[in-house]
């Protein structure tokens, strides 16, 4: 017996081990790049777009990038659930338990796991076609396509969960479908939605393979969709290419920021989750 | 508009969202192909895929080198994260109490939200100088630290929520009459949880493995940052490569004004879609059938 | 308390769920190489019961077990003692056929397996030895490496039921063993049992008092949680002492 307590005693601390390591990458990723970024943060980083001779060192900061994507992430995360909630709402409403609805639910799984870059690359051949340039108009487009799928699932499984009885109910009272998959499914799993909106959003704020060929990038706040326009992640990007120190720093500075917000959005995200389940009717 | 008629219109509407979202695949699919079809025309895929020298200015689109170096990053990546995420999702599952549960899973997901920028940046801060100065003369070798082992450290860690995440519902839906029946006869807890609920998930948990492998497959800009961008085969992890993705992002500035060059690029793009498609397609009806079997 | 040889004694078992006292104050004597049937309305507490005597109800977070149980002297309920061995001592068929996800000789060596039988012939010995004391060898003799969960409940059951002797336990604990079988199985196993009590100490739970009448030695009945009567199936059955047990028996509340 004392065999197979050590075997398991010994399993045990792998188990710990694994954890840790999961647990402690963590930290060191927050921790090296807050630490790091961290003393290149100042107000004047966050207000006020590159000024000349930005990527030499000298005056500006990285608005243009925080608005740029707020911009982007804002336009791509309506644009998707513009797309998302008809999606869920038929497979939920509409399709039932069928084949087309599983074979959907598939598609939608698959296209979760293309890599942005893939989006981006199927972008750019469209913007060829129709002789379009890199602009905030091509950024929301891809990002959409790239957010959509993980967006319309989030709602689906949301939707799921709701019990078929309430949905009854609104049948037995004489409501059209629509009616019932407006009034009652969507109002009941709308803190759900939140949740799934602004997953995407973190997803589409944060990426920056599918912004790499459609958006371009520019030092200015774009005054219209078929201006270019630059994002955070692309900032991190092109400054940490550079060789000069200052304009490293503040690389560093813009991981911060990007970092900040996906903490931000976590945050947001698990209270909105728990507000979900105090309503959910079982 | 009446309200039988309103219905109608909104579910056809509907309907084409969602017929849209089942074909986009395709639709990338046959895009991306048709674009490469150039470079398919100047030599067979097979040959393209063999050769070895990237040299796009001469014509030369040898892909040989970022498949190697698309695999031994990847391969790496796994190497390390399934050990690891086995044995954590095993604790989540099994072991901790419900309150660590409920505080780590949040933990896991937030790792799952870092943006792969963040993710390459902090490989560049940490895990590139740490390989140059401590890892790589220990093992007795000199490198610029931008490596195979980099991107493989950090992919492995970029997988970690989706194979921990997935595997950790699949072990808590092994029913608990059948680890009774384990107790039962006198097993131990451990014994149980590998005999009887991880062999029970064994299926689920490869089909969790084959996301991951998909997800760091495609990764583009943390491995783009980390692994040195060097067109040639890696003999050692320790050696610069360069993977599909980072080759795709990194050329596409030039890709237009070379001759076949944006098609090579995006024939790289749709190997990857194909690839990254079909062990989707093949991990996700594995989880199907998983589901659908313990129901 | 009897003529009996006492293999395990229970003292004074108190079990709560929570704030629920599901277990009041047993005290009983199970008699060896006998079968014990334990008897009353559901949810009476009958199977918890039964998973204190082999510390199952040690996986259920919310119970509260104490006092003692002693088999062969010894209090299980002890936290010194090591449960592993206990639940050896003490076989448990569910109601519902549980086979492990394995193949059918799997199932039956995962217990030896477990306690340290490595060699593959006396593995291939114990298994068919418990097959066929549990009256299934016959069937699937061709197919033991075919999975469980292809056989039908009957035999799952039956399967379960080797998968307990192959530990070599004293006692075996049958929690309403056939309740989820058709007749033919459940005659099966009533026939094993029959057979196997001159080996093993048989405790088994069932709310059909037919069953019991056909298989008990001995008689235990509860009602919501209290020991109401115990003794000989036959007393019992014919002459019992308390006025609850007469109405029970005689179909007032079953």
């Amino acid at each position: 017996m004392n065999k197979r307590k050590l075997e398991e005693a010994f399993f045990k601390a792998l188990m710990l081990l694994s954890t840790s390591i999961v647990l402690g990458s963590l930290s060191a990723v927050f921790a090296v790049v807050i630490l790091k970024g961290a003393p290149a943060l100042s107000l004047s980083m966050l207000t006020q777009t590159p000024k000349g001779g930005y990527y030499l060192g000298k005056e500006g900061g990285i608005l243009n990038a925080i608005i740029g994507s707020l911009y982007l992430a804002i336009g791509a995360t309506a644009l998707a659930f513009l797309l998302s909630l008809p999606i869920a709402l038929y497979l939920n409403e509409y399709a039932g338990k069928s084949r087309f609805a599983s074979l959907t639910r598939l598609s939608l799984d698959v296209l979760w796991g293309i890599p942005s870059i893939v989006y981006g690359a199927f972008a750019f051949i469209i913007m060829l076609y129709v002789g379009a340039r890199a602009s905030l108009l091509w950024g929301i487009i891809t990002v959409t396509l790239f957010v959509f799928p993980i967006m319309t699932r989030a709602i689906d499984e949301v939707m799921k969960m709701s019990p078929f009885k309430l949905r009854e109910a609104s049948y037995a009272l004489g409501s059209t479908r629509l009616e019932t998959a407006l009034k009652v499914l969507t109002r009941q799993t709308l803190p759900g939605m939140l949740t799934a909106i602004l997953l995407a959003f973190g997803r589409g704020i944060g990426d920056a393979a599918s912004v790499l060929l459609t958006a371009g990038y520019t030092d200015s706040i774009p005054r219209s969709l078929f201006d270019p326009v630059a994002t955070l992640p692309l900032a991190v990007f092109f400054q940490l290419g550079t060789p000069i120190p200052e304009v490293q720093q503040r690389a560093y500075a813009s991981g911060v920021v990007l970092l900040a917000l996906v903490l931000l959005l976590s945050i947001a995200s698990r209270i909105s989750t728990r507000k979900f389940m105090k309503y959910v009717i079982k | 508009m009446s309200r039988r008629l309103k219905d109608n219109v909104a579910s056809k509407l509907m309907l084409l969202a969602t017929i849209f979202s089942s074909l986009i695949l395709f639709i990338m699919a046959f895009a991306l192909f048709q674009r490469s079809r150039p470079i398919l025309a100047t030599q067979p895929l097979s040959e393209l895929f063999v050769t070895s020298s990237w040299h796009p200015t001469n014509g030369e689109f040898g892909f040989y080198p970022f498949i190697i170096g698309t695999l031994s990053v990847t391969g790496l990546a796994m190497i390390l994260a399934i050990p690891i995420c086995l044995f954590s999702a095993i604790y989540l599952a099994e072991y901790a109490p419900s309150k660590v549960r409920g505080t780590i899973k949040p933990l896991i997901d937030l790792l799952a939200g870092i943006p792969s920028v963040v993710y390459g940046l902090w490989g560049v801060l940490l895990v590139v100088p740490l390989i140059r100065y401590y890892v790589a003369p220990f093992a007795g070798a000199a490198a610029t630290g931008y490596s195979v082992l980099a991107g493989g450290t950090v992919l492995a860690i970029m997988v970690f929520p989706i194979i921990i995440s997935v595997s950790e519902e699949l072990f808590r839906t092994v029913p608990f009459e059948v680890r009774e029946a384990s107790f039962a006869l006198g097993a131990t807890k451990w014994e149980t949880v590998k005999h009887v609920v991880v062999r029970k998930a064994l299926p689920g948990f490869l089909a969790a493995t084959i996301l991951g492998f998909s997800r760091a497959f495609g990764e583009t800009m943390a491995v783009l940052m980390v692994i040195g961008n060097v067109a040639k085969v890696p003999s050692s992890v320790f050696d610069p490569a360069y993977s599909l993705p980072a080759l795709i992002a990194n050329s596409y500035g030039e890709m237009m004004s070379i001759p076949l060059y944006d098609s090579a690029l995006l024939l790289a793009a749709l190997i990857l879609l194909l690839v990254i498609a079909f062990f989707s397609v093949l991990a996700r009806i594995v989880l199907l059938r998983v589901e659908r079997r313990s129901v | 308390m009897g003529i009996f040889n006492p293999h395990i004694s229970i003292q004074r078992l108190n079990v709560f769920y929570g704030e629920r006292h599901v277990l009041k104050d047993i005290t009983v004597d199970i008699p060896e190489k006998k079968i014990t049937a334990i008897i009353g309305p559901s949810g009476c507490g009958k199977t918890t019961l039964l998973k204190s005597l082999n510390r199952l109800i040690d996986l259920v977070d919310v119970a509260k077990v104490s006092g003692n149980v002693l088999v062969d002297g010894v209090n299980i309920l002890d936290d010194e003692v090591d449960v592993t061995d206990v639940r050896k001592k003490m076989g448990l068929i569910a109601q519902m056929p549980n086979p492990l996800p394995m193949s059918i000789y799997d199932n039956v060596a995962y217990g030896p397996r477990i306690h340290g039988v490595k060699d593959g012939k006396e593995l291939g010995q114990i298994v068919e030895h418990c097959l066929q004391a549990a009256g299934l060898w016959s069937e699937v003799k061709e197919r033991l490496g075919e999975p469980a969960s292809k056989l039908s409940v009957g035999q799952q059951q039956r399967l379960c039921l080797a998968r307990a002797l192959a530990v070599q336990p004293e006692c075996l604990l049958c929690d309403e063993p056939t309740s989820a079988l058709d007749p033919i199985s459940a005659q099966h196993i009533e026939t094993q049992l029959l057979t196997l009590k001159k080996d093993y100490t048989i405790v088994f739970v069932t709310h059909v008092l037919r069953q019991a009448r056909r298989l008990a030695d001995y008689v235990i009945f509860l009602y919501l949680g209290e020991l109401i009567e115990h003794g000989p199936a036959e007393t019992v059955f014919t002459q019992p002492d308390n006025p609850r047990t007469k109405a029970y028996i005689e179909g007032v509340f079953g």
